[in-house]
């Protein structure tokens, strides 16, 4: 493997013993990719923010000890606690304390307090072609599907040594041959009517990743030009049932203006027709809670965090109607983003309604539900794949109109008319 | 693969080099470690699992790939940490994520999850509860 003068130094320990620590795993990784040598970065997201134990805390201030400090500009993904609403955290004190430590760190490090798992929802976003280190599975996907930018699947720890080199592996979805899409997902059997509907496209993107293997998926024969929104539950969904990194969806996304080129112009390795039956099935999948369904105890949206336009049709659906008092209606976002439905006066017709708002972190992902023991719905695929192991709820996936209207009248509601008939 | 006796010895590649000697556990699907095992039983914690609830904690973990979560390295490095790992991870498939993790650990804590991936005729070689012993150099002696 070729190395650069400045790879080289920085391996002989010239920027300290954080920086030699961080290229001594970035040249492993590249060792372990086959990469011949390594390429700058434009920016980096981090993931190792978020508190899994003392293992992560330990390893960021063992960083921060050795002089680490980042090189590009870097966005923080979610964290264990909410620090604009600190009430909305029900776990112990001594694990919230660890949490803040890990946090503090990687400000320390020079990371932005951004504390979301949507950073291609905050201004200056990454431009097509260029090279980042993104970590988060569903923002990689976003940043490489949506954006055209180029980052391999960066997890924990591996994250924040790309930020403080500058550097990675030039290896996988940064070279442009291992873009080439693969398996396409051929939608001609969908109808018109579904293809309308929101609640599509996590479906989908549970399909996408759940039969994609380690292959570059293609969707085709969605209408042109899909919204961000639906964009990025796609990706959302099939990076949790699948490992995937990149979905070119052709007619939406930019490396895909035809199948053809999605393509690369070569054969497609594999064809999956998907069919409402199919989509149906997924749907079955996301939901643990059974036939009788079960008293409703909560509605969680907004995994990943909710964009100004979701919160848009959140208001609109709700149309003045309040949550019911015995559930807990949650939905997660970004400081950035409560920011904006703030100046558009829709935080204090959300809060008057009952809805709870949480910022910097996900309800999924640390202890803030109170009511555990009974039916939580989501509109978020993301959220019903990882819940019931994270925090022992049942779930019930449903379209957000059917969480709204659900978490208004107190039971779960669900129209199966979409998925009658054919 | 060549065949001695009861015994079979298998060639890998060591992503991560060490020794481990034990009880197999085949895992009959991926598994993404974050939102898929509690580091602190060491359990298989994923409801869309076949395995929910069996312990890795001790053994010899086949695995078809590490399917998931870029959080994985960290919940592999604090299971090392707190001793519910798996002794060893043989994959079908490499996964950096994984090898982070268990580089991360061995560079905190001085202790070695060796990782490998099997070669592609390995597959069925190892069943769950065979005796497996892991050496530096990547082969792999079961039964």
């Amino acid at each position: 493997m070729r190395l650069s003068r400045c790879d080289r130094a920085m391996l002989a320990g010239a920027d300290g013993p954080a920086g030699q620590l961080a290229m001594r795993m970035i040249v492993k990784l590249a060792e372990l990719a086959g990469a011949p040598e390594l390429i700058g970065i434009a920016s980096a997201h981090i993931d190792g923010c978020l508190y899994h134990g003392q293992a992560g805390l330990d390893f960021a201030e063992r960083l921060v000890e050795g002089g680490a400090a980042v090189r590009v500009p870097t966005t923080l993904n979610v964290s264990s606690l909410d620090l604009l609403h600190p009430d909305r955290y029900r776990g112990d004190p001594e694990t919230a304390r660890a949490a803040r430590r890990l946090m503090d760190a990687y400000v320390a490090m020079g990371c932005r307090e951004t504390w979301t798992c949507a950073p291609y929802q905050l201004p200056g976003r990454p431009g097509f072609g260029e090279q980042v280190a993104w970590a988060e599975s569903n923002a990689v996907v976003f940043v490489n599907s949506v954006l055209g930018a180029r980052s391999a699947r960066y997890g924990d720890f591996i994250d924040i040594c790309a930020a403080i080199t500058g550097r990675v592996p030039n290896a996988g979805l940064h070279r442009t041959e291992r873009r080439r899409g693969q398996v396409v997902f051929d939608l001609r059997a969908v109808p018109d009517r579904l293809l309308g509907e929101d609640v599509l496209y996590p479906l989908l993107g549970h399909v996408v990743g759940a039969e994609s293997g380690s292959l570059v998926p293609v969707v085709d024969g969605l209408p042109p030009a899909v919204g961000e929104d639906r964009l990025k539950a796609v990706g959302a969904a099939a990076a949790s049932s699948g490992e995937v990194a990149l979905i070119h969806v052709v007619g939406s996304t930019p490396e895909a203006p035809t199948l053809s080129e999605a393509l690369q112009r070569r054969e497609a390795v594999k064809v999956v027709t998907v069919t409402p039956a199919r989509l149906r099935a997924a749907r079955d999948e996301l939901t643990t809670a059974g036939p009788g369904r079960g008293r409703l105890a909560g509605v969680n949206l907004g995994t990943p965090h909710f964009s100004v336009a979701e919160f848009g049709a959140l208001v609109a659906l709700l149309a003045g109607r309040r949550v019911h008092p015995q559930v807990e209606c949650y939905v997660n976002t970004s400081r950035h983003v409560l920011a904006r439905i703030e100046e558009r006066g829709w935080l204090a017709t959300l809060e008057a309604a009952g809805v709870r708002l949480v910022v910097d972190t996900c309800t999924y992902v640390t202890p803030i539900l109170r009511d555990t023991g009974g039916v939580v719905m989501t509109s978020s695929a993301k959220w019903a794949w990882y819940a019931p192991g994270n925090l022992g709820v049942q779930v019930a996936f449903a379209s957000l109109r059917e969480c709204v209207d659900s978490a208004v009248e107190g039971r779960v509601v669900r129209d199966d008319a979409l998925w009658s008939g054919r | 693969m060549t065949r001695s006796g009861q015994g079979a010895e298998l060639h890998g590649r060591a992503l991560l080099a060490g020794e481990a000697g034990g009880s197999a556990l085949v895992l009959e699907a991926p598994l993404s470690l974050w939102g898929g095992m509690d580091p602190r039983s060491g359990r298989i914690s994923d409801h869309h699992h076949p395995q929910l609830g069996a312990t890795m904690t001790g053994r010899i973990v086949v695995m078809p790939s590490g399917r998931g979560s870029s959080s994985s390295s960290s919940v592999l490095a604090e299971a090392i940490r707190l001793g519910t790992a798996p002794l060893a991870i043989l994959l079908a498939e490499p996964d950096e994520i994984l090898v982070i993790g268990a580089l991360v650990a061995e560079y905190l804590y001085g202790r070695t999850c060796p990782i490998l991936v099997l070669p592609q005729d390995a597959g069925g070689a190892i069943a769950t509860g065979d005796q497996v012993a892991v050496a530096a150099d990547g082969s792999v002696t079961v039964g």
